[in-house]
């Protein structure tokens, strides 16, 4: 199969970018596009010109590395994929592809393809865990879980962080990646004695950090590889609105655990 | 020959672990303030490390290659956690978990270390529960096990197809509470170069900052690598496209020395191979054999017909199958363990029985366990892996059997450390998958999550104490000393010999090249002529590496050619080693199969009287060969035997 591809090409996060247009040959439709992407990036090494810097590591889709918007979606045109699980047969044979890295203004690019998520990090450092050290826990069995909870639970936890909520709402929220951590942990009993200062923590720094707020358009769940439901957003906001009330009676500070 | 002190414990192998902590050496919380660590990886065995010892109250910087903590290839460790909980009421016991990890180990592990790892096993359920791992359960609330090769109890812990995803991000979110209360530090995108000794100790780092390309140095008072294994060598393997050896290979050279460099495992169930542009090898858990029997056509014509398409393999009768583990190993039938496993295939393939367009692959077939159970349960069990599979081969497997044939996932070997997990450097630690490990010659499934937390959680927060103890009046290291200066030359130097070759051929040709020799030579079957062929090859490969290579680009920028190239060229002069091994090794155990060394069954033949030791390898030179010390093994507690699963 052969194909165009229109890349952004950015030096650095200073450079000004801009799109460029190229031709790949020869490309089995077996590939997955990354490894489209890797022909294509040594016919560019052989011809002496730097190869297109993009994000990836697992390639089985749950490192949660890659991205890209390609034609317009991010991870592309299958559904309940990321990129690296993409597949050439999605396309036709002479398709222009355009290829561009996530955009939001929480994800500056750092090179060509290749984004900065740190900020997502950061949401977890403020408060995406459970105050637990190492050692002195009681028996795992100790605590018993109804199986639908822990389902429902395991279904928020399996969001990978790789962006493409953000990179899909058009107001860049991060509302469906901290919503499946709160719900991931809120819907345990473990997670339940600090789920009040956790949201208040997790929304108050994704606030600081420079995403934009939820209009429910529901552009995150259509995108997101591993379908996380916006259930989880509307439980966040219960939760957030419980603390909120409940915080007002105790006085509770977010953060600062 | 320098001599070997593993530091095993005396005593009963029951009572080693809980006697050697009543014994240690300990630092008060004040002290432990004053003492850095580096914790070079952030899979499981990084990330519980520097959680851990961080919440002790030692000071750590934790560096990963990724973009975050949270990518290490842990996460993608699919079916689940042995620990010996005895839920089931099974008979499951620590000493049942110790036995049969040293047993599917074929004898090549050492008793102290396994019988601690099943020791530990419980609380590191206990302590990922705690965290919010949401295992899976039963209607009761309790916890659900499967079971896994290798053994005839269930004390499979899973959480879904995504249970290495679940278990990491436990240790990632207990790290990144340490960074908020600065316990921790994070360098992300960061790759380790060199490992800095002052006199005699590890002290540091010198790491690239893979966004500036930055040459940075770092120091501490001690250093644990926890940066995986190297199964990448092999170019097509289930690891991730960055797994590298670079960190293991540069302590090697400073000393570290490699333990069992040849101990690989091949995973019996992967997607098999499609074509020359692939870049990677995708794993279909082992939990599926719990549910679905492995088979090929015992007709000829019908493998014929079947690569010809004039049949699909549900055409074919019951009576013309061969369920050829079922028939070879009736006590296990399908969970034999995974060497086991990807032998049989191998055989079953080579005799000519193998279906698919090369031939190089054999059925999963989750029919009978559709018909016994439904559909709906197959789906809930491993629904995701069901789809990663069709979305990759565009089948559907509920509708016809999956295709799957070995691929390399995990290596057994790796630098050799002593009962404290501490390297021949004093000092260096390595945890994980990065060192030579609890799991001898053969790994049981479920045990590398095990291996990982335990050395993270419980191990190395006791024997890096006892290390630390004697140091808490050495100041904090400035990184000006001329040590740290020198190794900086060094690797800036290496770097600028990488760019300076100028070439025509890009990185990925010559990793190619290299996987190429080892998968033939060095792979599941190996042989005196080939492994000797193999060293001679990859030698002229990397010759021609060094005259031929091309990187585009600069260093102090984003450059993932110069990367992949630097770690290239150590996967080199790492699969010569491992050739080198695996021709010293004149027997055949677990995952090292010697073709001059089998049964009239053919199976795997030991020679305890020759080869029953830990092969421990020392650099002496780039253009010296290597000196060979050995660790003899002892078994105390259990008696040696023949590995049988028939």
């Amino acid at each position: 199969m052969d194909f165009t591809l229109k890349i952004w090409r950015q030096k650095n996060a200073k450079a000004k970018g801009k799109f460029v247009t190229y031709k790949v040959t020869g490309i089995s439709e077996s590939s997955s596009f990354l490894e489209m992407l890797d022909v294509f990036n040594d016919q560019l090494v052989t011809k002496g010109e730097d190869p297109v810097v993009f994000d990836h590591d697992c390639r089985e889709g749950i490192c949660g590395t890659c991205s890209l918007y390609i034609n317009g979606r991010p991870h592309g045109p299958d559904d309940a994929v990321t990129t690296c699980q993409l597949h050439m047969r999605k396309f036709k044979d002479g398709d222009t592809i355009v290829i561009e890295p996530w955009r939001s203004k929480a994800f500056p690019v750092i090179r060509d393809l290749m984004v900065d998520r740190q900020a997502f990090d950061k949401i977890i450092q403020a408060g995406g865990f459970i105050s637990v050290n190492t050692g002195g826990i009681p028996d795992a069995n100790a605590i018993l879980i109804p199986k639908a909870d822990a389902d429902s639970s395991m279904d928020a936890a399996a969001c990978i962080g790789c962006g493409a909520c953000v990179a899909a709402c058009k107001n860049a929220s991060a509302m469906l990646f901290v919503a499946a951590k709160v719900s991931h942990l809120a819907l345990l009993p473990q997670g339940k004695a600090e789920a009040s200062r956790r949201v208040q923590a997790m929304v108050a720094k994704m606030d600081e950090l420079g995403f934009g707020s939820c209009t429910n358009t529901g552009a995150c769940e259509a995108e997101c590889p591993k379908q996380i439901s916006i259930d989880n957003i509307a439980r966040m906001n219960r939760e957030f609105l419980g603390a909120k009330m409940g915080s007002q009676k105790k006085k509770v500070v977010a953060g600062g655990f | 020959m320098t001599k070997l002190n593993s530091k095993i414990p005396q005593g009963p192998v029951a009572t080693k672990w809980s006697s050697y902590k009543d014994h240690i050496a300990l630092v008060n919380p004040a002290n432990k303030r004053k003492l850095d660590i580096i914790v070079v990886g952030t899979g499981l065995a990084g990330a519980s490390a520097a959680a851990s010892l961080g919440a002790l109250g030692f000071k750590v910087k934790a560096f990963c290659y990724q973009d975050s903590p949270r990518r290490a290839h842990s996460i993608a460790a699919q079916g689940g956690i042995n620990a010996s909980k005895n839920y089931q009421n099974d008979g499951d016991s620590v000493y049942r978990l110790f036995y049969d990890t040293i047993k599917g180990g074929d004898y090549r592990a050492r008793e102290g270390n396994v019988y601690r790892l099943a020791e530990v096993s419980g609380a590191i359920i206990d302590q990922s529960v705690a965290l919010g791992v949401p295992f899976a359960r039963e209607y009761g609330g309790l916890l659900d096990n499967r079971s896994f090769g290798g053994a005839q109890v269930s004390r499979t812990f899973y959480a879904r197809g995504q249970t290495g995803q679940q278990l990491l991000l436990g240790a990632y979110s207990a790290m990144a509470r340490q960074v908020s209360l600065g316990n921790v530090e994070s360098f992300i995108r960061h790759e380790m170069l060199d490992v800095v000794l002052v006199d005699g100790r590890a002290r540091g780092i010198i790491a690239r900052n893979l966004v500036t390309g930055e040459i940075e140095r770092h120091s501490a008072h001690a250093v644990v690598l926890a940066t995986g294994g190297y199964g990448n060598v092999f170019f097509l393997s289930t690891n991730a496209m960055g797994s590298n050896a670079t960190a293991l290979w540069k302590a090697y050279k400073k000393g570290a020395f490699f333990g069992n460099p040849c101990f690989t495992q091949i995973h019996p169930t992967c997607i098999p191979v499609h074509g020359d542009f692939q870049s990677k090898l995708t794993l279909m858990s082992e939990s599926l054999r719990n549910d679905g029997r492995i088979w090929v056509p015992k007709r000829k014509e019908d493998v014929e017909a079947l690569r010809h398409n004039k049949i699909k393999p549900k055409d074919i009768a019951e009576e013309n199958r061969d369920y050829y583990l079922e028939r070879r190993y009736p006590a296990f039938g399908n969970l034999v363990p995974r060497d086991v496993a990807s032998r049989a295939a191998k055989e079953r393939c080579d005799a000519g029985f193998g279906v698919g367009e090369t031939g190089l692959a054999v059925y999963l077939d989750f029919a009978d366990s559709i018909k016994r159970l439904g559909r709906n349960v197959i789906e809930e069990r491993y629904g995701n892996l069901f789809q990663m599979y069709q979305k990759i081969v565009d089948e559907n497997p509920y509708e016809n059997p999956m295709m799957i044939y070995p691929a390399v996932h995990y290596t057994m070997g790796g630098l050799w450390v002593d009962y404290d997990l501490m390297s021949t450097v004093p000092g260096l630690f390595v945890a994980g998958e990065a060192n030579f490990s609890d799991h001898g010659a053969n790994r049981l499934g479920a045990s590398a999550l095990m291996q990982g937390l335990a050395d993270g959680y419980f191990v190395l927060p006791y024997t890096m104490q006892n290390y630390l103890a004697d140091q808490i009046n050495v100041p904090r290291f400035k990184t000006d000393l001329p040590e740290f200066e020198e190794a900086e030359k060094q690797v800036k130097s290496r770097l600028q010999k990488l760019f300076d070759v100028k070439g025509s051929k890009p990185v990925d040709h010559f990793h190619r090249q290299l996987g190429k020799i080892m998968w033939e030579y060095v792979g599941m079957a190996r042989n005196k002529e080939g492994l000797q062929k193999a060293i001679t090859m990859i030698r002229e490969l990397r010759a021609e590496f060094w005259k031929d290579v091309k990187i585009t680009g600069e260093t102090n920028e984003v450059n993932p050619e110069l990367e992949k190239a630097g770690r290239v060229a150590d996967f080199m002069e790492l699969g010569e080693l491992m050739a080198m091994d695996a021709l010293n090794r004149e027997e055949s155990c677990g995952g090292h199969f010697r073709e001059e060394y089998q049964t009239p069954e053919g199976e795997a033949l030991r020679n305890d009287e020759d080869f029953m030791y830990v092969a421990a390898w020392e650099y002496k030179g780039d253009d010296k060969e290597p000196a060979l010390n050995k660790e003899t093994l002892e078994y105390e507690a259990i008696e040696v035997k023949q590995r049988n699963y028939k």
